[in-house]
């Protein structure tokens, strides 16, 4: 337990935690999102779309690492594009990238830790912050290890306690289930359902049945357009016009994606 | 907040009475966060038994905690100051700095006749480092540290400061082994180290560098090599044209900072 400040139960001053209008995004030359609208709230958003569709690079730009190359993008209720003050949104922004580097010698917490002074998090609350953030991803054990002596999934690990050491109101997590075991994974689950309670949470996953339990919301894409947003249910039910697949949420996204290339090829 | 709980309530409250309200206790708690005399109160009213029991948890306490093993002590502040200002991978960068200056210093010695190779090596000599320290390729961490609101113009600075750091050292001592003036060695390395950052803005660090080098050894290095003539630029009659150049383009690096909050693709 630890005591809620007047700050953090006021109400936002925005409708949308991320709002994207006709977004486009270059990767390269190509651009891979293009003319996407996309807006999101509380809760736990599950990104979904075939290789290629512009997952990676729209995580990029939410994380402000990337510039749009057109349209409007809203974090947290100011723009983030050119002439804005980044910082302001940026502190309020945890982000774990689809490959993530780290410096191999550091251990867990001095990496958590210098990310955690990298988001400017004030110097007194920044130990406690780092041993919670740790603690929820399961690492406590390791936390004197050195990265490049931890298997992959415990890296992953430790970039989730990167990205939510600074209790981000917009956490994204690209792909952070890779390298995950099944147990690992329901432990997952039951972290980002818990920060979902109270900020905006967008997992890019190729693992359509993560997204069907432990999402609110589904976000499916496909080449850089937005193909469908709606909850899994809804999403399951477009699985009885057929489509391949194992599970109604499976099916559900295949038959959306069939659909969506049918409408592209007639355009 | 402005009226104490009176004593009846508190005395009730510390012995944990069961006939009080929600409402009054919650009254009652809040006033207690942020009051400490009435905190005192609690503790002065509970009842002997709930005194007793604390005195005996106490010393307890104090003497498991003087039996057990006394808390380590981090020594955390200098590898702290080293994680943030000196990043492991600039090191190989640096090493090579100190390699061209050797080579030059040798090269000084045992060819006499040419020009002092350490005053024509100088200007050049930490670009390398410079531009590997705000680099997407030399940096494994690029994209997690991209995304911080501590990313920008400061932390390219912190960097290059802590590469000059390393430089400037070097440069003093090769140019005192040299016998050239330590002044001539240094100015046009700021000079040099400042305009990469300036023209990095607009074209990015990495090719600013590389131009800035490319143009010095061909415009001026190897000229002078073959001619075996000091230029005129490194006589000590140039030094104000070399200080004026680094505090220009130090000013105009400071009004373009914007262009330092997002790590492009061609950094």
């Amino acid at each position: 337990m630890r005591a809620v400040s007047a700050a953090e139960t006021a109400p936002t001053g925005y409708a949308w935690a991320v709002h994207a209008e006709e977004l486009r995004v270059r990767a390269g030359r190509h651009l891979a999102v293009d003319g996407l609208d996309l807006a999101l709230g509380t809760g736990v958003h599950g990104l979904l779309g075939p290789n290629g569709a512009g997952k990676t690079t729209l995580m990029r730009a939410l994380a402000t690492v990337v510039k749009p190359a057109g349209g409007r993008l809203t974090l947290l209720g100011h723009a983030a594009d050119e002439h804005t003050d980044l910082r302001r949104v940026r502190r309020g922004i945890g982000y774990l990238p689809q490959q993530f580097g780290f410096y191999p010698r550091f251990t867990v917490r001095e990496f958590v830790e210098y990310m955690a002074w990298l988001k400017e998090m004030p110097k007194a609350a920044i130990p406690d912050a780092v041993q919670r953030a740790i603690d929820r991803v399961g690492l406590a054990a390791k936390a004197g290890a050195r990265m490049k002596t931890l298997s992959g999934g415990m890296q992953r690990r430790a970039g989730i306690a990167q990205a939510i050491v600074n209790d981000p109101s917009v956490l994204l997590l690209d792909e952070p289930t890779v390298g995950l075991d099944p147990e690992q994974r329901l432990e997952f689950r039951e972290l980002i359902r818990d920060l979902g309670v109270d900020s905006c949470v967008l997992v890019s996953t190729h693992l359509v049945e993560d997204v069907a339990v432990a999402c609110t919301d589904v976000v499916l894409i496909n080449e850089g357009r937005l193909v469908f947003q709606g909850t899994p249910d809804t999403l399951a039910a477009y699985g009885h016009e057929g489509g391949a697949g194992d599970s109604p949420t499976e099916r559900g996204y295949s038959a959306l994606l069939r659909r969506h290339r049918a409408q592209e090829a007639v355009r | 907040m402005t009226t104490h709980p009176d004593a009846a309530l508190i005395v009730g409250y510390a012995a944990g009475a069961t006939d009080l309200d929600e409402a009054t206790l919650w009254s009652v708690e809040v006033h207690l966060e942020t009051c400490a005399e009435c905190r005192a109160r609690v503790a002065g009213g509970a009842p002997a038994d709930t005194l007793a029991l604390l005195d005996r948890v106490a010393t307890s306490l104090s003497v498991e905690i003087e039996s057990g093993p006394s808390p380590a002590r981090r020594a955390r502040t200098w590898s702290a100051a080293r994680r943030r200002w000196m990043v492991w991978s600039l090191l190989p960068w640096l090493s090579m700095t100190a390699g061209l200056l050797v080579t030059a210093l040798l090269l000084e010695t045992a060819m006499p006749a040419l020009p002092s190779v350490v005053l024509l090596i100088a200007p050049v000599a930490p670009l390398p480092a410079v531009a590997a320290a705000w680099s997407r390729r030399h940096d494994p961490a690029w994209e997690l540290i991209a995304g911080t609101p501590a990313a920008g113009l400061t932390m390219l600075l912190r960097r290059t400061l802590g590469v000059l750091l390393v430089a400037v050292p070097l440069l003093a001592l090769a140019g005192l082994g040299a016998g050239a003036p330590v002044a001539l060695t240094l100015v046009p390395c700021l000079a040099f180290t400042a305009a990469t950052i300036a023209l990095g803005a607009v074209i990015g660090v990495r090719r600013a560098a590389a131009g800035l080098a490319g143009a010095w050894v061909l415009a001026v290095l190897t000229p002078s090599l073959i001619t075996e003539d000091l230029p005129v630029l490194l006589r000590p009659d140039s030094l104000g044209v070399w200080v004026l150049v680094t505090v220009a383009m130090a000013g105009l690096a400071l009004t373009r900072a914007d262009s330092f909050r997002r790590l492009s693709s061609t950094n």
